[in-house]
């Protein structure tokens, strides 16, 4: 067997196909330009969610926090852009030219020495990922290697969400405050505001996107993906038998961060600005939710319910506003209490036995047992 | 002199700082004394203790109009029954919540976080619904407004002294009900042995019930006291939720006194900070420190032991 | 131009005294220019939604969420102006038919929102947005889409969208005009600024400071609190230590209760005005939440009060409580969003169109002799002329306005020597 098909079962491979034929073909040609930026901008918490399922599904690590991650992601991605869009002749009208303009309104004469590298788009590219990461390993060795876990992990990182919240509206002379880094233009010149851009960019995500799929699922097949869920369902033996338990943790942490990271950079890039509201404790259990919708053990499952709970929210908002929490509430007792497995547990027992049903028909591959229930 | 200020100035400060430690204190007690029962005995997280809180201060409101319509004479003293009420109604829906929801799942305390954030989301929306989206401004009788004046800087306001009041006596009930009464003692039994309490004809069950209503009960009096300092609408309950939750596990969780302790400490800490630096980088410190503390001792100041 | 100007808005001004049950007698026989006069494909070159009798315009405010609180009366305000223009006949001629978005609150569905209404309903004009964040966010869609928004809050400054009319005050004209009276009247020597940690208030208290400093005055203290922060004991102490004449105020939202609230309870009583509370965050809407009690005495300084005494203002307050109901209050800014539809109508009647390009031209120069706060004009700037009042809080919810600044103050969103 080749190892592209070791990576996933043949039944996966047709999930995997089905997938990336919705957002790749599909979506771009039913929805019009506008539709499919929003499309993009539900994707990008897709990522979240696809982290939150390895490190809280499979991991047994409730992140409350991970807007933190997404956010970090997001700013690096803005300050970039805010650098390229303040050039001193777009910004002469300020008392000090060339730096961004919030900084001006807050009497800043010089840009702050740790804006200097986001000057360089490779810098950027780097800080996304390294900056959330290494915020990321700092928390969870600190925890994890003291065998912190559950509710106390929980809460510990909506506390630094707070916290990372009220330092960015309290620093506006820095961070732009609670109005967030807005205005966004050009990316290394090229206008990001403009139908073409939205287009590459949608794609981009798709992209991406896959691409963080095919590595939560290499995780998930490897021998460490094993480890995980008998960690979470036995940590002490694991521990037992000779594993450094906090070690997965911490991996499988920065890789979630990592992953919203992603998100973030390209939230920014969709959306074009990046505000302290993506950071706080409200939108960080929001994104649980997008998790715990698809099924908090199924990396497709994640994608779909991150586009699902969006999209719900968008139309529900349009035509019932006050129904809206309402159903925001309803949705996360029905997810523990009702169908804890989400989206994807409904598919897996209703409707993914014709599919197998349907593989053997058309004898494309042998019917197998299925797996363990805790895949 | 002492920096700007002169002797008495000084004493003063020292003074005033630490009657206002005193009164955070007392509201970081009546806030988190709720949830430590909860979140202590029972390991479960209830992040809808902001809306409870919140209920009682809605009950407070009502009350306070239907005693300003049809029983003006009273209307000095129409908080103790607001409070009364902002109890019951706290301990009555709490019971609900549990006996809905909390019971299917408390092996699975992650998973009630996630319920409980659902009911907060619902009980905000009902709030909306019944309250109007606009804050509510509940009218309190006279005498408890206004302070008393001990020099011509210090003055001690009464809501201050009213609020630390209520915080010793239910906090010496809170005490006398978990290690005097009958309740309080199923209740230490269930949490320390589940099996052995129903064995020996506990009614577990019905214990959890009390517990948690009772939980959200005194939820409901903070909120109540709290219309006297703060806000009445529908989401200021989210407000209070990670001040409250970080003063508990900083205390290490199930343990009353270690609940106490913490919002001791976080009090007067970020009351002297607040002092010394501007509002909002004593917040941003106070929470580093605390999480910085809980990073190197995760069990909290004080611990029974960990459970898991 | 002035004539043509004049002739419509004593109609509407009639209505508005009628009240909204008998509108629909008045108005229409009169109606300055009807759908005929101007072919829709003469006003609406851009593909708008306009046609032969109705045009299409967007209220983008959150319904959900925290800033509900505050939005929902410039929602009435802006329904309402509405209402009362197509009682009177339309803007040429055509009836408005409103679509309404809600914001949630969240800062990326009011962009998301604004560009639905731009794209996909081409609405001729926005009414909306409340905070800062989300006119930020929706700046860049309108500028990229060419749409015109009416923007109502009273706000920090620094901007000046050609896509925007801010119908609002802008920073200096709500602060000077409100620390020179302070001094003035009441020969405040020292200010305490504090506020909610934000950009406005963070703004408003810098040109506070320079202002206060440009007199040779003190300012004692200044500082800012979380949004949402509820315990202000600390520095309430401190004010009590360093005895300023002023306590410049501009705490908002939920933290504003608990202030004032505390203040209160701490012993110091602004009937007194020792010292004495002077804030720019407080309107009407706010006292709601607050309690008349505990903030009787303040003092506010902005360009509205539901209790100014004239004529239009009394026509306007009957009909917005006829239509919303007795128990409810309006503020600075409700009064500002109710401006808004009437700015737009006269715009696209001068301008003879319902392009955003000829509006923006015509827009300059437009001013409304009926508007409930007196007289405002539309600076090539963009923003009002209008004037600043100080109100002193009674125990009922409502101001007394005891001042008002002889002339229209001019909007300067760009203060020299206050940056």
């Amino acid at each position: 067997m080749s190892p592209a098909l070791f990576l996933f079962r043949k039944r996966e491979w047709i999930y995997f196909a089905i997938l990336a034929f919705i957002l790749a073909v599909v979506f771009p040609t039913v929805f019009d330009n506008f539709r499919l930026n929003l499309i993009g901008k539900y994707l990008t918490y897709a990522f979240v969610a696809l982290g939150l399922v390895l490190c809280w599904g499979y991991g047994g690590i409730l992140s409350l926090g991970q807007g933190i991650f997404f956010g970090l992601g997001g700013y690096c991605m803005a300050m970039f852009l805010k650098l390229e869009s303040s050039t001193p002749e777009a910004t002469a009208i300020q008392s000090t030219p060339g730096i961004p303009d919030f900084m001006d309104w807050n009497q800043l004469t010089s840009l702050p020495f740790w804006w200097e590298p986001f000057h360089s788009f490779t810098f950027t590219l780097f800080a996304i990922i390294a900056v959330p990461v290494a915020l990321a390993f700092i928390i969870s060795v600190a925890m994890f290697k003291r065998r912190v876990g559950g509710v106390y992990f929980a809460i510990i990182t909506q506390a630094i969400a707070a916290i990372l919240t009220i330092l960015i509206i309290g620093q506006q002379g820095y961070t732009g405050g609670v109005n967030g880094i807005t205005d966004l233009r050009t990316l290394l010149g090229w206008d990001i505001r403009s139908d073409n851009a939205r287009y590459v960019f949608y794609f981009t995500c798709v992209a991406l996107l896959l691409g963080s799929l095919i590595l939560a699922q290499l995780v998930r097949v490897s021998k460490f993906g094993r480890l995980l869920i008998a960690m979470r369902d036995k940590e002490d033996r694991v521990r037992f038998s000779g594993y450094d338990v906090a070690n997965f943790k911490i991996f499988i942490f920065c890789l979630a961060a990592a992953f919203s990271a992603i998100g973030g950079a390209m939230f920014t890039l969709q959306v074009g600005f990046m505000s302290p509201s993506f950071v706080g404790i409200v939108p960080s259990i929001e994104m649980v939710i997008f998790c715990a919708v698809g099924g908090r053990l199924s990396i497709f499952g994640a994608i779909y319910g991150a586009l699902l709970v969006n999209a719900a929210k968008s139309t529900l908002s349009e035509s019932f506003p006050e129904l809206w929490l309402f159903a925001m509430g309803g949705l996360f007792i029905a997810v523990v209490m009702v169908f804890p497995e989400g989206v994807a547990g409904l598919f897996r027992q209703h409707i993914e036995p014709l599919v197998i049903r349907g593989l053997s028909i058309f004898r494309i591959g042998k019917v197998r047992k299925p797996r363990p229930a805790a895949e | 002199m002492i920096g700007d200020y002169t002797y008495t100035e000084f004493t003063s400060i020292l003074a005033m700082q630490g009657f206002s430690g005193l009164t955070l204190f007392s509201v970081f007690v009546l806030m988190a004394l709720g949830l430590a029962i909860i979140f202590g005995q029972m390991g479960v997280i209830n992040m809808a203790h902001g809306e409870f809180m919140i209920l009682g201060a809605y009950m407070t409101y009502l009350c306070s109009h239907f005693f300003s319509e049809y029983l003006p004479s009273l209307f000095s003293i129409y908080f103790f029954f607001a409070m009364i009420l902002a109890f019951a109604a706290s301990f009555l829906l709490g019971m609900l919540v549990e006996w809905g929801l909390i019971r299917f799942l408390y092996r699975r305390p992650l998973d009630t976080l996630l319920a409980t954030w659902g009911v907060s989301l619902i009980l905000q929306q009902v709030y909306r619904s019944v309250f109007g989206a606009r804050e509510v401004g509940v009218t309190l009788p006279d005498w408890l407004m206004g302070s008393i004046a001990l020099t011509d800087i210090i003055e001690i306001p009464i809501n201050g002294l009213f609020v630390m009041g209520l915080t010793f006596l239910i906090t010496i009930g809170v005490y006398l009900a978990m290690f005097r009464s009958k309740w309080g003692k199923s209740m230490r039994a269930v949490v320390q042995n589940r099996t052995m309490a129903g064995a020996v004809g506990i009614n577990t069950k019905m214990v959890d019930r009390l517990t948690f209503g009772l939980g959200c009960g005194i939820a409901g009096i903070a909120g109540s006291a709290f219309t006297m300092i703060g806000s009445t609408g529908p989401t200021a309950g989210q407000l209070y939720i990670v001040d409250t939750f970080l003063i508990v596990v900083f205390g290490g969780a199930g343990s009353l006194i270690g609940t106490i302790a913490s919002a001791f400490t976080i009090s007067q800490a970020q009351s002297t900070i607040e002092f010394f630096l501007s509002g909002s980088m004593a917040k941003v410190l106070t929470l580093l420190t605390v999480v910085g503390i809980l990073m190197l001792r995760p069990q909290g100041l004080f611990t029974l032991k960990i459970r898991r | 131009m002035r004539q043509n100007m004049t002739s419509p808005f004593s109609i509407t001004r009639r209505a508005l005294l009628a009240g909204m049950a008998v509108l629909p007698a008045f108005g229409f026989a009169t109606s300055p220019l009807q759908a005929q006069e101007v072919a829709t494909a003469v006003a609406n070159t851009t593909g708008l939604a306009v046609t032969d009798d109705t045009v299409k315009v967007g209220i983008l405010h959150s319904i959900t969420g925290t800033m509900a609180i505050s939005e929902t009366g410039s929602v009435e305000a802006e329904k309402l102006a509405i209402e009362q223009i197509n009682a009177s006949g339309g803007v040429l001629g055509r009836k408005i038919e409103f679509i309404q978005e809600d914001g949630g609150s969240d800062w990326p569905t009011f962009a998301e929102k604004a560009k639905k209404l731009l794209v996909e309903d081409k609405t001729a004009a926005i009414f909306g947005c409340w905070t800062s964040a989300s006119r930020k966010a929706v700046l860049p869609v309108f500028e990229q889409y060419n749409g015109m928004l009416y923007y109502p809050t009273f706000y920090e400054g620094l901007e000046e969208s050609p896509n925007v009319i801010y119908t609002g005050q802008e920073a200096t004209q709500q602060i000077i005009a409100g620390i020179d009276w302070v001094v003035r009247e009441k020969g405040a020597k020292s200010f305490y600024l504090l506020g909610s940690d934000y950009i406005w208030p963070r703004t408003a208290n810098k040109i506070a400071r320079k202002h206060i400093e440009k007199l040779g005055l003190k300012v004692s203290g200044e500082e800012y609190y979380p949004l949402g922060h509820t315990q202000f004991n600390s520095v309430i102490n401190k004010i009590k230590l360093k005895k300023p004449d002023v306590i410049y105020a501009i705490v908002v939202g939920g933290s504003n209760v608990a202030f004032y609230k505390q203040l209160k309870a701490a012993g110091i009583d602004m009937s007194k005005e020792k010292p004495l509370l002077l804030t720019i965050s407080v309107t009407e809407d706010e006292v709601l939440g607050i309690g008349g009690e505990n903030i009787a005495g303040a003092y506010a300084s902005m360009k509205y009060f539901e209790s100014l005494p004239n004529d239009n203002n009394k026509a306007f307050v009957s009909s917005f409580k006829g239509m919303w109901g007795d128990d409810s209050v309006i503020g600075d800014v409700t009064q500002a969003a109710y401006l808004g539809p009437w700015l737009w109508k006269a715009a696209v009647e001068k301008a003879g169109s319902f392009d955003i390009d000829k509006i923006r031209e015509a827009s300059p120069g437009i001013e409304l002799t009926t508007a409930p706060e007196g007289y405002v004009r539309i600076h090539e700037n963009h923003h009002l002329w209008s004037r600043t009042r100080i109100g002193h809080a009674r125990t009922d919810g409502q101001f007394d306005v005891i001042y008002e600044t002889e002339d229209l103050i001019e909007p300067n969103p760009f203060p020299e020597g206050y940056q």
